[in-house]
Formats: structure tokens, sequence, C-alpha cells
């Protein structure tokens, strides 16, 4: 028999000997050029960081690859980010321009520090999910090519944190992002009354519906249930709970964008992301659509806000009916929220622009 | 292979790392990997996933850690007609030696497809596609290199950290080490699933908030201080000698007007009574200010994404808490807490929704916290009151 619940591995015995010594004692930091970080501690050490960006579906030759980068001038170590950048860690100065070479020859980008996009989080879509309403590594592709010098550079107002979730489940809870792209689905779900007998139980289906769309079969004779159609938002739980709910369709499934959320505390308080285009749809290989509106609105975003300012703070301020008419986004009922805090979102105040 | 995938074939060009790429690689060396690509191939075709739901599978004596996935097109791609994905706890900070990445890497290249997320949304180390007969083979190697499996399912889900003290002169509290000790602690509550739904525990040093905890989190703990910031006058000369306009880019932007520069001294002055910590003037001037000396974290509670009853940032529970090892507090408030959810929540039930059903003064008095104005934005407006 293996051992259970040995836990992960401490991470005193990952981290490298300067942080080891400096540990809890970092004085301050800066950033010296595009994706490199310097910081001293009290001691008067220095730790040189090197970021790269990379697409987080990778093999285990790349992790080799990298580890040669780190074997080579990191004494042996590593870290990753909470958006799957690569950190290479050296308190070496003349280590980092070959760091940064030898992660350039292998294809990868010194970046996604500061004033600048840094890696999209995301989901597993089409690749690896059941619940995915759109796919998730080819959006972000194809959108990473497209705003590349966004992150090897640092030109924006503030950093910009994208992120994208291939369902509402948001298993990467995109919901408090600058931008994000969240897969939808339009059309009820198919209800297999047959399987749905055989695999679940109707009570449980039934409650599972927020919206209460789910109501027992109007003929007595037929175990099941049907989805009132004026009801159902797409949210999928039912289909969570039961197999026999599903609600993945060629032609009602897309992607939802929305704008302006931040976790961070700095000056606002944290903020959720509001939507800004309803749907549109699954088109790959590159998503086309989606790739237009969001470099649309980075780059009017890039260009009208003022320093320091997220695009949930640009927006606040200049306000959303300037947001949509800067960016030439249309305004339709979707915008218009109907659930169940809706009336805290409608205006309160004859303060508005034209 | 080429020609055969020509919509994903597409996607190997740019400048962007391209994963596709990264399948092609795997596929070299492993047969589920070479089909993983024709599935992806199919859904780009069909816009649908070829994805089966569910199916349990797992290793012995746990009840979570392993994500059934199975292929609806197995007749087309044998190979990946199972594909589960192992979800492995990863160290604290996602610190690596090279020596513990290659022998995960030889572990997974031996019992899976040789493809992985580094990391998953949650945290952990993602092993993406072995097949049901290599699952436990797959997980007792993991053991015998270290490493162990993270949480999914109603459980509690594997907890992360920020990366703090180990290179952060903004972390007020130790976010490695308390990540570490409760991992520890709570193994039975990650490994074996028993709640009423998922449960998330994140903890960042300071209100930058860099795991964004608030938003995720069932129960968020962001590292504060009570005292006054530091600010090193001489360091904030240099500033204002370099490019910075410290008036309108550091004064203007304070949330609560908490700074005051005198520009003929080349003074910053703070009135600590009014700064709400949000670290704006520290993140622009690393070397002149910094967090005070009296540190501490504020925890909150019921963050999470949109299902069932839309997403929630976490609320304030415990404006100011002490944190040292053993962590006790906040382990004994992790326990109630624990408690009363999971003999009150109904089934998919977030411990943030169960609050908003039943009322905040319910919870407090379950868990036995005083209310204090630091919870609210403001008090209620309605006369619909309980006594």
């Amino acid at each position: 028999m293996p051992k259970t619940d040995i836990g992960p591995p401490n991470f005193r015995e990952m981290i490298p000997e300067v942080i080891k010594k400096n540990y809890g004692r970092w004085k301050y930091h800066e950033i010296t050029k595009p994706g490199v970080l310097r910081h001293v501690a009290e001691s008067g050490d220095e730790l040189y960081t090197v970021r790269v960006g990379s697409p987080r579906l990778v093999s285990v030759d790349f992790i080799r690859d990298i580890c040669d980068i780190a074997d080579q001038y990191c004494d042996g170590h590593l870290r990753f980010t909470s958006r799957y950048n690569i950190e290479f860690l050296t308190p070496n100065k003349k280590n980092v321009e070959p760091i940064i070479k030898a992660a350039k020859k292998i294809g990868l980008p010194v970046g996604g520090i500061g004033d600048a996009i840094s890696n999209i989080v995301h989901t597993q879509g089409w690749a690896h999910c059941h619940s995915a309403a759109t796919d998730s590594s080819p959006i972000v592709k194809a959108l990473m090519d497209e705003l590349y010098t966004y992150f090897t550079s640092m030109k924006l107002p503030a950093k910009l944190r994208v992120s994208l979730a291939c369902c509402i489940n948001m298993c990467g809870a995109v919901h408090c992002s600058d931008l994000a792209i969240v897969g939808v689905h339009t059309k009820i779900p198919k209800v297999d009354n047959e399987k749905l007998a055989a695999t679940c139980e109707i009570p449980t289906v039934m409650a599972s519906c927020p919206t209460g769309a789910i109501r027992r079969h109007p003929d007595k004779d037929v175990k099941g249930v049907v989805v009132k159609e004026d009801l159902c938002m797409y949210c999928g739980n039912c289909y969570t709970v039961c197999p026999a709910m599903p609600l993945a369709d060629a032609e009602g499934d897309g992607v939802a964008i929305y704008a302006g959320g931040k976790v961070s505390n700095a000056r606002k308080p944290p903020m959720f992301s509001r939507l800004i285009v309803p749907y549109l749809p699954n088109n790959p290989p590159r998503w086309p659509e989606v790739v237009d509106v969001i470099k649309k609105v980075v780059k009017v975003y890039a260009s009208n806000a003022r320093k320091y300012e997220r695009m949930g703070e640009w927006i606040e301020r200049i306000g959303w009916e300037a947001f949509f008419g800067l960016t030439g986004i249309p305004f339709t009922e979707q915008h218009i929220d109907d659930f169940t805090y809706a009336r805290e979102t409608f205006r309160t105040t004859t303060q508005f622009k034209w | 292979m080429a020609g055969e995938t020509p919509k994903l074939d597409e996607l190997e060009k740019g400048p962007w790392p391209s994963y596709v790429k990264e399948m092609k690689r795997a596929a070299k060396k492993n047969a589920a990997a070479k089909d993983l690509i024709g599935v992806q191939e199919l859904s780009f075709n069909d816009k649908v996933t070829h994805w089966k739901h569910g199916g349990i599978v797992g290793v012995t004596g746990y009840g979570g850690g392993v994500i059934g996935r199975y292929s609806d097109v197995p007749h087309l791609f044998p190979n990946v007609e199972s594909f589960h994905t192992l979800r492995v706890n990863h160290p604290a900070g996602w610190f690596y030696t090279t020596k513990a990445l290659r022998n995960l890497c030889d572990v997974w290249e031996k019992n899976g497809s040789g493809l992985t997320n580094m990391h998953g949304s949650t945290g952990d180390i993602i092993l993406l596609g072995a097949n049901t007969a290599k699952l436990q083979t797959c997980f007792n190697e993991l053991t015998e290199i270290g490493f162990d499996l993270g949480g999914s399912g109603s459980a509690l889900r594997t907890p992360t950290a920020c990366v703090g003290p180990a290179r952060c002169e903004w972390t007020n509290i130790n976010t490695l080490d308390m990540v570490h000790n409760l991992t520890m602690e709570f193994q039975d509550e990650i490994h074996r699933p028993r709640w009423p739904y998922k449960f998330k525990i994140k903890i960042s040093g300071c209100p930058n908030d860099c795991v964004a905890a608030i938003a995720r989190a069932d129960f968020t703990i962001i590292g504060t201080w009570r005292d006054s910031l530091r600010i090193d006058q001489k360091a904030v000369r240099e500033y204002a000698k370099g490019k910075m306009d410290i008036k309108n880019d550091i004064v203007g932007r304070c949330p609560t007007n908490a700074l005051e520069w005198d520009e003929k001294a080349k003074k910053l002055k703070l009135i600590p009574r009014d700064c709400v910590r949000c670290m704006h003037c520290i993140n622009k001037m690393p070397k002149a200010i910094r967090p005070g000396k009296d540190k501490g974290a504020t925890i909150l509670i019921g963050g999470k994404a949109p299902i069932v009853k839309g997403a929630m940032l976490s609320w304030v529970i415990v404006p100011f808490i002490k944190v040292e090892p053993p962590y006790t507090e906040i382990k004994d408030l992790l326990h109630k807490i624990w408690e009363w959810w999971d003999e009150n929540g109904r089934p998919r039930e977030r411990v943030g929704e169960l609050i908003e059903k039943v009322g905040m003064r319910i919870f407090l008095k379950a868990v036995g916290l005083k209310p204090v104005p630091q919870m609210i934005k403001s008090p209620r407006t309605n006369p619909y009151v309980f006594f």
C-alpha cells in the first residue's frame, strides 16, 4: 500500500539559497526592464527574477527544457506564478541576460511585469472538459499572438489582467478581471427523460435550477422534467447535477466578454467585471470576432485611461455610457441586468453623460 | 500528421508559445496525446466538446483528487477512451527544484499522456490524461517522489498562497508557512469530500491580493497592519528628484486623502487614522514607503464564482488577527464554520450563499464573532429588523 495524506513537498526544500537566507527580510524591489525584477534584502543581497510566458498546456519535455535553463543559471531552482508564467531566480546579475537569451531561444517571451498584460488565466475547454461552451487554449493563443507586445513591454496605463473561463462555472474565477472572456450557452437543455429517469433524481434536478425553470413533466406517465424556456438563462447547473440535461449546441454556444474587474485593493476596492458583449460565435481556430473586440477595448483603454488607472477605474470615471461610445460596442437589452440584484445597477440619479 | 489537422495546425503560427506544438511533442511519444490532437480538431469542426459527463474514478483511500474523463468518440480515438486528470498538490509558492520537476516528468511520462498544466486554476499541478488502469500506479509513484493529490469535489480544495516572504517585501504574514501548515493539518478534508460543496482557502500577504483570494476563496486571508505605514523621507526625495509627480500621482490618488505633500520641504506626510492600507503609494514608491510593523491579517468569508446564485466577493468577518504558528485560532474558526455550514447547507450551496440565505447575524452568532462596523459598508436602510 502506498502512503496516503503525505501532503505536498515542503516549500523549504524547494526555495533557492538566497531566498532561504533572506526569507521575510526583503527591503524593496524595482523593475529593471520588462520582465526583470530586482529585489534587495535588508542584508544587501540581491535577487533577480526573469519572468517568461508559457502556454500552460505543456509537455513534460517543455518542463525539462525550462529545468535545463534553471540548472545552468539558477542553481536548479525555479518557480511558477499564479498566471502560469515561469520565473527564473538568480542572485547573479550577470546571469540575467543569458537567461533571457536562453528563454527566447526556446520561444518563450520575457515580460508580464508592471504595466503590462500578463498571461491569460484560463480553463480546459474542449481539450478536456465536459461542460465547456467554448474552447480556451486556442482563444488564449490567438489573443496573446495579437497582444504580444503588451506582454513584452510596459506601455499600458496599469496592469491588465485578462482571464478566460470556458463556461459560467468559471473554474478560473474570471469574474474580477480587467477583461474576462466567458463561454456561454444560449439554448435550453435538451432533456433526455429516458436517461434522466435512469440516472438522476427528479427533485434534485428541479432544485438545482436557480430560477425554478425545471418542472415535473406534465404527462404523469412520463418520469421526467420539462424546462420552461422563458425562465432558463442557460447556467448549466442542472447539467452539472444530471448528465441527462446537456446544453452544448454547435450554433447556440459562444463567448461573452466582461470588463472592468479587479481584485487588488489599490486605490479603489475590488470590483466585478461587467458585461460588455453578450454573445460572439465560436469560430475556431482563432475566434477573430473575440480577438477584434478585445484588441479594440485594449487600444481604447491604452489611449484614454490616465496613468495608473485600471480598466475598471477608468470606466467608472468616464461612465459606462462613455465607454460604449468610445469603443463603439453596441448596447443591447442583454446589458441590463435581470437577475437577483438587478436594481442595484439601475441609474438612480439624473447625473449622466450624453 | 501534417495536413490531418489543418485548423489546429494554424495555432502553431504566431509569436506566443504554442500549446499545439506542445501537444505534438507529447504525441511523438504517447498514443493518447496523439489522439487528443484528433479530438481537438474534431471539436473545432463540430463546435462542441467531445468529453462525456463525469465518471467516478479514484485511487485507494481517497474520495477526490482525480477527475474522471471519458471520450464520447472512443471508436474514433480509442487511446483517449478514458483520459482522467490527476490534481497534484503543488509546493507552497509554486517553488521547485529541477530535481523534483524532473522526477514528476518521469512519473508522468511513464503513466500518462505526458501533458500537464503548470498549473491549474486551483493551484495544483494538473496531470492531464491517464487511463483508468494507470491511475493507482501513477499515484503510488507520485507518493514515492514526495507528491500527493490535491482536492476536488465537495472537499477542501488545495489551499494556495502568494509568494509572500520568499520574495516580497510587502507581505504582512508568513503566507507560505501558513498555507503549508493548513494543508498538512487538513489532509483529510482535502482528500475525502464530505461537505455540501467545495471550500477554498487562499492567502495573500497584502491587500494587492496576488492570488485573488477575495474573489474566489470561501475563506480569504489577507495580510494587513494596524499601525502607520513607514515612510523613508530620504528615499521620497530621491523619487521626487526623478520623474515621479508625487503630488498628482501619489497624493492625488490616495483614496482617503490620507497623504499630504509639502512641495517646499519635499516631505510626504501621512495622516495614519485616515489610511485604509490600499497599497497604492507603497506599490508606486517601494523604496520609500513600507507597510507598518504591527502586522496581521484580515479574514473574509464567502468569495465565489457565479454558480449558483451569482458571483460574490468575500465579506470581512475578522478585521484584524495576529497570525503565528501553529495558527490555532484560524483552525478553530475554520472548524466552527465547517460544522455550521455542513449542518445547515444544502447540496451545492457555498458557505457565502448559506450566509446570504439565513443572514450574517445568524452566522456570526453560530461561529462566535461579535458584530463590528468594519464588517459592513453601511448599516441597513430597511426597517425589517429582528430582535
